[in-house]
């Protein structure tokens, strides 16, 4: 089994040194000041300290300490007169960009046509899209797909404990809260795929816990999302039908495929697995090979996550996955 | 109990004055003060020089199990996608290295060598309450053991030292090792407790005749401040943990999230956590402003300034808890008030940055190992404070949070602030403690050893962090960028723990070997150094008479013609006594009777075990029977002394 | 050698009232006693905010035990004060009358309390406010509790002789316990049971 490839990300998938979007662009460029104002106190400092020491070095031993001679007096005190209105000055300035960023990252520029709930779950995400009415929304899992160029607002709701969503590139972190719910808002400037990842400390699996939002042109959003909004399944042969009925029968119970018996919530939902990139949010690339192993041992990847080992045997493996490569 | 009466018990009397003559009064006082011999004696000693080295050394203890279990995580963190750990195992040495490492060893570390200093720093024989000062002790180590006996019988907890929940609730953790971690912290907090009570009444009632607050050392603002602080700050995570064990154990709703609320446990806990962060550094600030300045043969650059910003600091710090939890959610006008009180806190920080950089410069520095770590810890001090101005910007903290970026940040604080001043304190009072100096060339090797492999190995968390390099997991993907730099924080902190290990073995091999030491090596400024070393049980042969902040150097000084008086003052030699004096201008008006060795602290201390034993457990009669012990043992302590009714009109 | 001309004058011994070390620990104790109440009430107030209204179980809770609680408490203190100032002024019979008045209406009231948790409707694990109710009320009877045991300790002290007109610590600092433990039953009090009034 092989752990996801770059998925076309950039070298740091999960870094905002440069970031997408208007959720997160004006704070980078604070961030960024912050940073060139940290190192300068830093160098001011350390240069006062060590040169001062070497500077001022007295020649006295360390052993002809007692008695040594002492001093007193001087001016001293203009480090303190001179220092703190620097710092105050540097501190407010701080302040101000602060509340400047937070106030320009607060809502998004125009209203957003598109909301999308996700729930943080041990240890996936859980994302559901909306429509006008419950026949046309849909469930998915760990990937959300966004139009380009267009505010998305995201409402957050707690599943189980607290887990933290974060799509570095797009915008900074919120909570998901039990009991709780949060808004963000994301938008991204480019087409692409951003990687995200929990950020609050859930458990055993919070190390494996990715999502990906996947920008793309509205047309091609659109093309995406109608696929999702389809239920219908290709003819069976023998052996995908197999695979439905073991499917039904043995994962029915957590996990869901729209248009069969399959209606479990407490795992990811499945009816278009194959679109999807990654498995076990994030864990491993979504081919034949991983995906059988997965199946059969959940717990050799992502030790702890809440999907059993199967004990399918062969055939019945096999069949399953002949299955769900039809869920496109 | 009583101590050794030389007459009839006296309603009040005129204090002899005396002079240090040979071995007098000395030899007479350590019959009175000298603890007894056996197992007995060290049960029941209330010196507070024992119980300062023996906090000094357990916390210690703690500090190399806490750091035994970071360089098993950095092991497993060192390349990509590791199987050394399991997930269980890692998450239970991470929330063990913070509770080891904040609770067990930031704090006690800080108390121990107040506790050992005080006195001494302030012409007295004894803090206010020795047996409490006992007690306190007892409880931290009863604490310790109840918490890693959870550990090592495979019930550790496992949600971080910050114990968010849900997730520490009983669905998701479901074993006993949650109700190990909360009743332990609550245990602990009662040692917390009185130990500032302790402090508190010493500073305000026990300070030498002519020690007007504004003449005490820094160090007393440090712990002082800090005491205050945990009085009023530590009930709130004593609550929090009390709140969640009774809804893991008896089924209220505090913070379910069906009737209850999770982000209460949040509040409840930074509004301790956030001025607990100071409580661990503040008093280590004042060892380096109290160290330092001997150093650079000065008196230290701004004292009330620096007085006055440790105070400020601690005030400050309870109004910021929120920026812990700027990614919850909560609405923008609340987090741009906390933003903007995080970033203003670091005004007062900088007051002690700016005055010490200034001793420097004006003074001569003569460098020693100890003055080493002090001046070190200034260039560690602002580069854990930046990174914090850092995170208290807001919209800045929603990336910065939960990554290295804060693991960098916060290791940079408590390791620049709180462990090399320790380190040098070590240095520096040594030979005090022991009447050794430590090996000079070793503390190089000591010092440079640590300063390299602590920048090696914290310097690239923020780096990390940068990259987006999320906390508390067990391993990462090969592919992020992250796996250079993560090698790099693991040999660097293995450097770093090299460093440390050194400082063990210079104190290993200086206390029968190092180089004798007289009462003053460094020639310092302040009281501790004008008794023998190591000073005996008395402390002080007579108390002394202070007329400024450096008693020591008034004549070299020569800024004003007032004296200290060191060799003549008072002799309080009617038992185990010392002088009360006035809350602010330090002026006698009380001759305080100190307790001699008393075994109650430590059965106290047993019965407080028992009953959170049983609380854990379930056992409620042994929870009962250990609250017995505890009436029996504080009757005993508070047995009114009948004499006290006898004497109706005064002695003169 | 000292330059300083220093004449010590008569200085007590041993611990006499507000002079003593012990009296400044014990508001230590109060200090820090009373920030954990603080910090309860703070529960109360959070849910209060985050729930609103309707979160009360009763729109009016009665103070048919309550009311007259507080009363007994706050008489309590009276006595309380009344029994140090009697050991003060020398009259022993008042002062043992008073003290041992105290302990009866402190445990008085806590009879009263068990009839209030008797009369709710709601229990420790039925709702958030249940678990509030019984955890602030319970923990201020711990205190009352470890009042009531702490004066009759005393009670007894005083009894045997322990303590005289200008001696007698261990009264006062069990007396100004007592009457931060009333001080809290107020805040409690007014929390619980007036708030949801001006609601």
């Amino acid at each position: 089994m092989t752990a996801p490839a770059n998925l076309g990300l950039a070298r740091w998938p999960l870094g905002y040194l440069a970031t997408s979007g208007p959720r997160a662009d004006p704070v980078t460029a604070l961030m960024w000041g912050l940073i060139g104002l940290s190192l300068l106190v830093i160098t001011i400092i350390t240069i006062s300290v060590v040169w001062g020491v070497i500077a001022r070095r007295s020649a006295i031993s360390p052993g002809a300490l007692e008695g040594a001679p002492l001093t007193s007096g001087g001016a001293g005190m203009m480090w303190i007169y001179v220092g703190m209105p620097l710092t105050v000055v540097a501190l407010v300035g701080s302040l101000f960009w602060t509340m400047a960023a937070l106030a320009s990252v607060d809502r998004p520029a125009a209203v957003p046509r598109l909301t999308i709930d996700v729930t943080g779950r041990q240890w996936w995400w859980e994302v559901h899209y909306p429509g006008p009415g419950p026949e046309q929304g849909f469930e998915t899992a760990n990937e959300i797909h966004i139009p380009v160029g267009e505010p998305v607002l995201i409402r957050l709701h707690g599943g189980d404990v607290i887990h933290s969503f974060w799509v570095p590139a797009l915008s900074g972190k919120t909570d998901t809260i039990p009991g709780r719910e949060n808004l963000a808002w994301l938008q991204a400037n480019r087409a692409g795929v951003y990687r995200g990842q929990c950020t609050e400390y859930c458990g055993l699996q919070h190390a494996h816990m990715a999502a990906f939002v996947i920008a793309q042109p509205r047309d091609e959003f659109d093309a995406w999302r109608n696929n999702q909004l389809k239920t219908g399944v290709p003819a069976a042969t023998p052996v995908t039908a197999m695979g439905e009925a073991t499917f039904v029968d043995r994962c029915g119970k957590c996990h869901a495929v729209e248009g069969t018996a399959a209606n479990g919530r407490g795992a990811p939902n499945l009816t278009h697995l194959m679109t999807r990139q990654t498995l076990a949010a994030g864990v491993l690339d979504n081919n034949i090979d991983n995906l059988s192993g997965w199946i059969s041992d959940p717990q050799a990847q992502k030790p702890g996550a809440n999907m059993p080992i199967t004990f399918l045997s062969g055939p019945q493996l096999r069949a399953v996955v002949a299955y769900l490569e039809t869920l496109r | 109990m009583t101590a050794l009466r030389t007459g009839d018990w006296e309603d009040a009397r005129r204090p002899d004055l005396a002079r240090i003559e040979n071995d007098q009064p000395g030899e007479r006082l350590q019959k009175i003060w000298e603890t007894g011999p056996g197992l007995k004696g060290w049960f029941s000693d209330v010196d507070h020089k024992a119980i300062g080295k023996r906090y000094i050394v357990t916390a210690f203890l703690f500090l190399i199990l806490g750091g035994l279990e970071a360089l098993v995580m950095r092991v497993q963190l060192g390349a990509p996608n590791q199987r050394l750990l399991s997930p269980e195992q890692y998450n239970q040495l991470f929330t063990m290295h913070g509770i080891s490492m904040i609770f067990l060893y930031a704090s006690p570390i800080l108390t121990g060598f107040s506790n050992y200093l005080w006195p001494l720093l302030l012409g007295s024989r004894d803090m206010a309450f020795p047996r409490l000062n006992a007690l306190s002790y007892w409880i931290y180590l009863a604490s310790g053991l109840f918490i890693y006996a959870g550990f090592v019988t495979g019930h550790g907890a496992d949600d971080g030292w910050f114990n968010y929940v849900p997730y520490a609730s009983k669905p998701y953790n479901p074993g006993v090792n949650m109700d190990i971690y909360a009743l332990g912290l609550i245990l602990l907090g009662l040692s917390t407790t009185v130990g500032a009570a302790n402090f508190i009444v010493t500073f305000l009632r026990t300070r030498a005749p002519g020690m007007s607050v504004n003449r005490v050392p820094i160090l007393i603002w440090g712990t002082l401040t800090a005491s205050v602080a945990n009085l009023l700050a530590v009930p709130s995570v004593s609550l929090a943990f009390f709140l969640l064990w009774m809804d893991r154990q008896f089924g209220t709703h505090f913070y379910d999230a069906g009737k209850g609320q999770p982000l209460l446990w949040q509040h409840l806990f930074w509004m301790f956590g956030h001025p607990w962060v100071y409580a661990i550094v503040l008093p280590a600030m004042g060892m380096v402003s109290d160290g330092l300045p001997t150093f650079c043969r000065r008196p230290l650059v701004g004292y009330t300034p620096v007085a006055l910003a440790t105070v400020s600091t601690m005030a400050l710090g309870f109004g910021v808890w929120v920026h812990h939890m700027f990614a919850t959610g909560l609405p923008n006008l609340p987090l741009a008030f906390f933003s903007g009180a995080s970033l203003i806190i670091t005004v007062p920080s900088a007051v002690a940055v700016f005055a010490w950089v200034a001793t420097i410069w004006t003074g001569r520095p003569v460098i020693t190992t100890a003055f080493l770590f002090f001046a070190s810890m200034i260039v560690l001090f602002v580069i854990g404070g930046v990174s914090g101005v850092m995170t208290a910007s807001v919209p800045v903290d929603w990336q910065l949070t939960d990554t290295y970026f804060v693991v960098g940040h916060l290791h940079y604080v408590l390791i620049g602030i709180n462990v090399f001043p320790v380190v040098g304190a070590i240095y520096y009072w040594f030979p005090k403690m022991t009447g050794r100096l430590m090996n000079e060339a070793l503390g190089r090797w000591n010092f440079w050893i640590m300063f390299i492999g602590f920048n090696v190995g914290f310097l690239p968390m923020h780096t990390l962090g940068l990259l987006g390099m999320p906390r508390r997991i067990y391993t990462y993907p090969a592919g992020m960028g992250w796996s250079v730099q993560n090698l790099i924080v693991s040999l660097g902190s293995a450097m770093f723990a090299t460093g440390v290990f050194l400082t063990l073995i210079n104190v290993w091999i200086s206390r029968k070997g190092g180089e004798r030491a007289g009462p003053n090596p460094w020639g310092a400024p302040t009281l501790e150094w004008s008794v023998p070393s190591p000073p005996p049980p008395y402390n002080f042969a007579v108390i002394p008479l202070i007329a400024s902040r450096h008693p020591l150097w008034e004549a070299q000084l020569d800024e004003s013609p007032a004296r200290s008086s060191l060799n003549e003052g008072l002799l309080l030699d009617h038992g185990r006594e010392t002088i009360g004096t006035s809350m602010l201008d330090g002026e006698p008006n009380l001759i305080l009777e100190m307790p001699g060795d008393s075994a109650a602290p430590f059965i106290l201390t047993l019965g407080l075990t028992l009953m959170f034993i049983g609380g854990v457990l379930r056992l409620w009669w042994l929870a009962g029977l250990g609250g017995a012990i505890c009436a029996v043992a504080l009757v005993d302590w508070f047995w009114p002394r009948r004499v006290h009714a006898g004497a109706e009109t005064s002695n003169g | 050698m000292a330059d300083a001309v220093y004449e010590p004058r008569s200085l007590p011994v041993g611990s006499r009232e507000y002079n003593a070390t012990g009296w400044l620990g014990a508001l230590c104790l109060i200090a820090t006693e009373g920030s954990l109440f603080a910090y309860l009430l703070f529960s109360y107030a959070y849910f209060a905010v985050q729930h609103g209204k309707a979160w009360l179980p009763d729109a009016h809770p009665s103070l048919r035990y309550s009311l007259p609680g507080t009363i007994i408490l706050v008489t309590s203190s009276a006595t309380a004060w009344w029994s140090e100032r009697s050991l003060k002024r020398g009259d022993r019979a008042q002062h043992l009358a008073a003290l041992t008045g105290t302990i009866v209406l402190g445990l008085v009231f806590l009879i009263l309390q068990l009839f209030e948790w008797k009369s709710k409707h709601f229990t420790l694990s039925s709702s958030a406010y249940g678990s509030l109710f019984f955890t602030i009320t319970g923990f201020h009877m711990l205190h009352v509790i470890v009042g009531v045991i702490s004066l009759s300790t005393v009670l007894g002290w005083s009894l045997a002789g322990y303590f005289s007109p200008r001696r007698h610590l261990h009264l006062t600092i069990s007396s100004a316990y007592w009457h931060f433990v009333d001080v809290v039953w107020l805040a409690v009090f007014f929390t619980f049971y007036i708030t949801p009034y001006v609601w």
